[in-house]
């Protein structure tokens, strides 16, 4: 690799950046685990877990909350991408907190959006994790922009938004006291158009749900739902078949699909410089609940 | 393509919220649903005009009371650069923030309104860069359009400032005239200046030289974890991972490792790519050696001819973060490079006043105060001069007990 100006790329800086992260968290804690969900975000952060470490295994297991909404193709993803890499999935689980009465669903609410805070807490707790690693960005989302790379959250799993350390150069501060715990984001200065970059250039694979296929859906709030289950159509939502992908990949309750012809990473690179819309702004129904949607369940612990 | 990280100073006053607004909006960074979003909040709060502040201000505590508190990290790509904005807030209470956004900066943007000309708020803009090292400064006059586009108002400013500004170490200055509420140099050259023969801001953001301003001369190589794979098939494995803090690596160089000063070769770089046969500042690698010398996390390779100071007495300039004042005596932990160690202050030297520059005695120092501090540390650390290799310069206090982040620190060799 000869590199005359000795200047990084953007995306090698930016793999750089996430693998010194992500040693340093190994280094400076007991016990981390990395959340996984199987969205395109948290398959680049265990590929750039394994590049960190290898020769060595991924020294700490991956860890999804599992709404029991999930698309079932990104679980086939999640089972069959952790078992090639060698990592211990664990599995909190929001379906069996709601069986033991731990969480309660909302009645009337479809999202289990909420009830994946405290099964996620639970299981930190459980599990006695110091660190969580997750594949946030802060283009996502406007309380995300000010979010720290090593974000601490008290015992309760709160963040602090007033009160969040000052993170200088790349000297990060992953002290803790008794009961708290570390939100790691070794992502935190992508954009989705960089993800997607990194994912054609190293041709990392996704689930499918992320090109263009065939799929029955119907319209809601302006956002082409997929018929599913878990979704009660309400009077005049007329289900059709349409050509579609998903930018992002949440609950089948909460996540929208665009209307897309993108079949390659190309294409969808593409596709991404020619929107209008954020990702999340296109797509997902849990931001639009208010103007700090995002920063009010961040507050309460959430990813 | 590679990444600018720039910081932006100044406040709402001076129009810093609607130049990043107008950057991103211009660079189609800043997408339709975030633009209509901040109109029906723009709506909300009376304003008849979209406020481009909003896309900015994140916090519900900042949107409510209309500042901005916090830094803000913003992302937007041209066809030649990336670009990373730290936006952080203009007052002096908020001097911490802007030493934030300022330690990772290879440029910063300063703003100052053409009608009032250099403030103390800018002044402490300039210095604060040039403490923290940042070696490309843009002083963007704004409002242009509200002194006529007058060539005569912009000139006493940029002589004001280049006056003040030879007393600092600013290696590159740039001085520029911009409206951007009318858009004017901001992304594109204007026609209403035709006295100003120089480029737009964009246009300098895209060209600015920044490949020379890393230190790519001193090896230092803090080791921040060491692999060892436990399989069969990598048995005898054992790497040093780390990221190169300054200077250049090669397969075949002969290094030492500090504080324990037994010598090694170079027999391997692995990077995420695969194998190298040379790495630089900025790189995430793992070393191999062709030795098993007593090396760990904490520890630096380096070059027998050209070591940094192993020291515990540590000479430095201070932002102070915290609440709780700074006072001789003080118990706190210091984070440099990967080494952590406990540390005595053992005195405050001065304090400087961040819009006078002139020095004052003190004996401690106050939230969001600049000054000149000695510690002794426990163990000894591998330190450079910070204006020489930001990496190695640079280090931070941690409070024991409550493990807050207390302030950031530059240390001075002499």
């Amino acid at each position: 690799m000869t590199n005359p100006t000795l200047r990084l790329s953007h995306l090698l800086a930016l793999e750089a950046e996430a693998v010194h992260i992500m040693r340093e968290v190994v280094a400076e804690t007991e016990n981390p685990a990395l959340l996984f969900s199987g969205g395109k975000d948290s398959v680049v952060l265990l590929h750039l877990a394994k590049l960190a470490f290898w020769p060595a295994r991924v020294p700490f297991p991956v860890v999804h909350i599992d709404t029991g909404h999930n698309f079932p193709e990104v679980l086939t993803f999640r089972d069959e991408y952790v078992a090639t890499v060698g990592v211990r999935l664990i599995v909190g689980s929001v379906p069996e907190a709601i069986a033991a009465g731990t969480v309660r669903e909302a009645p009337g609410v479809e999202s289990r959006n909420s009830a994946q805070t405290p099964v996620l807490l639970e299981t930190v707790q459980k599990h006695r994790f110091d660190a969580l690693f997750g594949g946030a960005r802060r283009d996502e989302e406007k309380a995300r922009a000010k979010e720290r790379v090593f974000s601490v959250r008290d015992e309760f799993g709160q963040w602090d938004p007033k009160n969040q350390r000052p993170e200088l150069w790349d000297l990060y501060n992953g002290q803790l006291q008794p009961g708290g715990h570390l939100r790691v984001f070794p992502l935190s200065n992508w954009t989705e158009t960089d993800v997607w970059q990194y994912i054609a250039d190293r041709d990392i694979a996704l689930p499918p749900l992320y090109y263009a296929h065939e799929r029955t859906v119907f319209e809601r709030d302006g956002m082409l739902f997929a018929d599913n289950e878990f979704l009660t159509r309400r009077a005049g939502e007329q289900t059709r078949t349409e050509k579609v992908r998903f930018r992002t990949v949440g609950d089948m309750t909460c996540t929208g699909a665009v209307r897309s012809t993108a079949s390659s990473n190309a294409d969808v690179l593409a596709e991404i410089a020619a929107s209008r819309l954020t990702e999340r702004g296109a797509t997902r129904a849990d931001d639009r609940a208010n103007e700090t949607a995002m920063e009010d369940r961040k507050r309460e612990g959430y990813f | 393509m590679d990444i600018l990280r720039l910081a932006t100073a100044g406040s709402v006053d001076d129009g810093k919220s609607t130049l990043i607004g107008r950057l991103l909006y211009d660079t189609h960074a800043a997408q339709q649903d975030q633009i209509e979003a901040v109109g029906r909040a723009s709506r909300r709060m009376g304003g008849e005009d979209l406020n481009l502040a909003l896309l900015t201000d994140g916090l519900k505590a900042e949107r409510e009371q209309g500042i901005t508190i916090d830094v803000a990290y913003r992302y937007f790509a041209t066809a030649r650069r990336k670009f990373i904005i730290a936006d952080t807030p203009g007052h002096v209470q908020y001097t911490r923030n802007m030493v934030t956004g300022a330690s990772t900066a290879e440029l910063a943007v300063v703003l100052v309104d053409a009608r009032h000309g250099m403030t103390e708020q800018s002044r402490r803009h300039a210095l604060i860069c040039s403490l923290l090292g940042v070696p490309h400064l843009v002083l963007a006059v704004n409002k242009m359009d509200l002194v006529d586009y007058d060539q005569a108002a912009f000139q006493r400013i940029d002589e004001e400032f280049t006056r003040f500004s030879a007393r600092l170490r600013i290696p590159d200055l740039s001085v520029i005239p911009i409206s951007a509420l009318q858009g004017d140099n901001v992304v594109r050259r204007t026609t209403r200046m035709p006295w100003y023969e120089g480029s737009s801001l964009l246009h300098h953001l895209e060209q600015v030289h920044v490949a020379a301003d890393q230190n790519l001369i001193d090896l230092r190589f803090p080791v921040q974890y060491v692999i060892r794979p436990y399989r069969d098939e990598y048995h005898d494995y054992r790497g040093y991972a780390g990221k190169i803090a300054a200077g250049v690596l090669r397969v075949g160089d002969e290094v030492i490792a500090l504080p324990s000063g037994m010598t090694s070769t170079v027999t391997a770089i692995d990077t995420p790519a695969g194998e190298a046969a040379e790495a630089f500042a900025g790189m995430s690698v793992t070393v191999r050696l062709a030795d098993d010398i007593d090396l760990s996390r904490g520890d630096v390779l380096t070059r027998l001819n050209n070591q940094p100071r192993t020291t515990q007495d540590v000479d430095a300039m201070l932002c102070w973060m915290s609440r709780e004042e700074l006072r001789p005596g003080m118990r706190v932990l210091v984070k440099h490079t990967t080494r952590t160690v406990p540390a005595v202050v053992k005195q405050v030297r001065y304090r400087m006043d961040v819009n006078t520059l002139h020095r004052t005695e003190a004996d401690a120092l106050g939230f969001n105060e600049i000054g000149r501090v000695r510690l002794r540390t426990t163990q000894p650390i591998m330190c450079d001069d910070y204006q020489r290799s930001r990496a190695t310069g640079g280090f931070i206090l941690i409070e024991p007990a409550t493990k807050l982040t207390l302030a950031g620190g530059m240390i001075r060799l002499d």
